[in-house]
């Protein structure tokens, strides 16, 4: 113990050498604003004939750790539009309450809220490419389903850097890899949208839920599932995916039980 | 007002020897040439209601409004001068935008009420400034059931500590009313402008404190009140401007709203005819 007030509570210089002052450094870039924290994974949407169709699980991980197992990720703006979030779950909060003041803003004009889903995505890519190039990046990839000005069916991504990305179908995070080819082949390109019904695009991602039930381990098996048609918004939070079989667990190698 | 030209009504926020605020005296007055503006307090709501005068076969009819939506639950109508009032709406937006910013709810509807007499007091201040030319009735609805906070994503645990109180009720309606002194008071009913008087007279008679008044018919005896208020001044044309919000069950699920077309169509009718027939019967009278 001496004087010295950056010496107290850290380890003797006799005994583990002189500390590194450079982890002290008040100066310097900001960088806890370089990586995401309590993260949601994969959002998947898929549009049908007359709307879209969103689900995602219920989880919020802490790095490798189940955290928060109620998490509604799931969230929707007005009457006209859902937005999916993967990502930092704090910055999914931030971008909650600004879609609110701006819900509540829209609605100060007697018209009420006339934004639609794509208006509210162009505004969202806009935020997070702004964010990024702050270097201070909002951390979440999102999915916007809902109605274009035409009224047609609207589903389009934007991520961390103001990428925006648009399909038929779209998956985020691991669902990008492991939902996208699934989709991909229940709904081929030639397919016309006309084609896909309501109960085949919720059939669809139920079936992509559980795979990636099966091989996220950021994932779980409780979800949310929301489907906007011109009728309405129709939001399911505390759904259990159905029908799982580990059967094939047992033949998987390489580690666990079976290194060989 | 034996006072005038004696010089204490030149300057704002000076007082007279006898204890007046001539400048704020003043802006009452600008008031009491508005258009008739009333608030009424019912059980599940309430009703806000102003009889807009046409000042112009130009305008075109339904727009200008003069009813204000601030946040979602909240709704301002103000008497005297429109400018003012709109600053006033602008004044109230900002306040609640910034109370969510911190407390991340909405706010409460007396919050609000404080927040805006403080700053109308502050304009009777200085000489630099006047006083607000309106007077504004201010009515909103505090949800009864706990909300979310804003962003919230979890319910968080089913059990045990977490600050909740099994079937806990508050919050319900609110109607504040705000004069250009920044005084402001509670109200069941209130009411403010040309027609204050008549409409105050009708408002006593609804005995609005026994809490009995239903959201549906406080919007019929509004448009009857403001109908009422404007038989002192027939000759010009009015568009009646209404507004309601109901409880979290109720037909505005606790935002406040314009009140829809045909209801509002409905009630002007049930207003005119109770006025045709207030008038049958003094012909009645007459005659005996």
């Amino acid at each position: 113990m001496n004087h010295f007030p950056e010496a107290w509570g850290r380890p003797r210089d006799d005994v583990y050498g002189a500390y590194n002052p450079s982890y002290l450094q008040t100066t310097g870039p900001k960088a806890h604003t370089s990586s995401p924290a309590v993260t949601g994974t994969s959002v998947l949407g898929v549009k049908f004939n007359g709307g879209v169709v969103l689900a995602t699980d219920n989880l919020a991980s802490y790095g490798s750790l189940a955290r928060f197992t109620d998490v509604k990720r799931l969230r929707i703006f007005g009457s006209n539009a859902i937005v999916g979030f993967g990502g930092d779950v704090s910055d999914m909060q931030y971008i909650d309450r600004l879609l609110e003041s701006i819900d509540i803003r829209e609605n100060y004009s007697h018209n009420g809220n006339m934004l639609n889903a794509k208006n509210l995505h162009t505004y969202l890519s806009k935020v997070f490419y702004k964010r990024r190039s702050e270097f201070n990046p909002l951390w979440n990839h999102v999915l916007v389903a809902g109605y274009d000005a035409e009224g047609e069916p609207f589903l389009s991504s934007a991520d961390l850097l103001g990428t925006t990305f648009s399909a038929p179908h779209l998956a985020t995070g691991f669902g990008a890899h492991l939902a996208v080819p699934i989709l991909r082949r229940l709904f081929p390109e030639e397919m016309p949208l006309e084609e896909v019904s309501k109960e085949a695009a919720i059939d669809a991602l139920k079936q992509c839920l559980k795979v990636l039930y099966y091989r996220d381990a950021r994932s779980m098996d409780k979800y949310s599932i929301a489907v906007i048609t011109k009728e309405g918004i129709e939001i399911k939070e505390d759904e259990v995916i159905e029908g799982q079989s580990w059967a094939f667990a047992e033949r998987v190698k390489g580690y666990g039980a079976q290194t060989k | 007002m034996t006072s005038i030209g004696t010089g204490y009504d030149l300057s704002n926020s000076v007082f007279s020897p006898d204890g007046r605020n001539f400048q704020v005296e003043y802006a009452v007055k600008a008031v009491e040439n508005g258009g008739t503006a009333v608030g009424i307090r019912c059980k599940d709501g309430v009703v806000l209601a102003v009889e807009k005068i046409i000042t112009s076969k130009l305008l075109k009819p339904g727009a200008n409004k003069r009813i204000a939506t601030v946040d979602r639950h909240v709704g301002i109508v103000s008497a005297g001068l429109v400018p003012d009032g709109r600053h006033f709406v602008s004044r109230a937006r900002d306040e609640a935008s910034s109370w969510r910013g911190v407390y991340k709810g909405p706010i409460p509807t007396s919050a609000l009420a404080n927040r805006l007499g403080g700053y109308v007091q502050a304009y009777t201040l200085y000489s630099s400034v006047r006083p607000f030319g309106t007077t504004a009735i201010v009515g909103g609805w505090d949800s009864e059931a706990e909300l979310a906070v804003d962003g919230q994503v979890g319910t968080g645990p089913a059990s045990g500590s977490g600050g909740k109180v099994e079937g806990a009720k508050g919050g319900g309606p609110g109607l504040y009313m705000i004069e250009p002194s920044g005084l402001y008071w509670g109200y069941y009913g209130a009411a403010t402008g040309k027609g204050r008087q008549a409409a105050k007279a009708e408002l006593e008679k609804l005995d609005l404190s026994s809490g009995n008044l239903s959201l549906a018919d406080g919007v019929k005896e509004a448009a009857r009140i403001i109908y009422v208020a404007h038989e002192d001044s027939k000759d010009k044309e009015f568009e009646l401007e209404m507004s309601w919000i109901s409880s979290v069950d109720g037909p505005t699920k606790g935002r406040h709203e314009e009140v829809p077309k045909e209801l509002r169509e409905e009630a002007e009718k049930a207003a005119r005819r109770a006025l045709e027939g207030e008038d049958e019967d003094e012909e009645e009278k007459m005659e005996e």
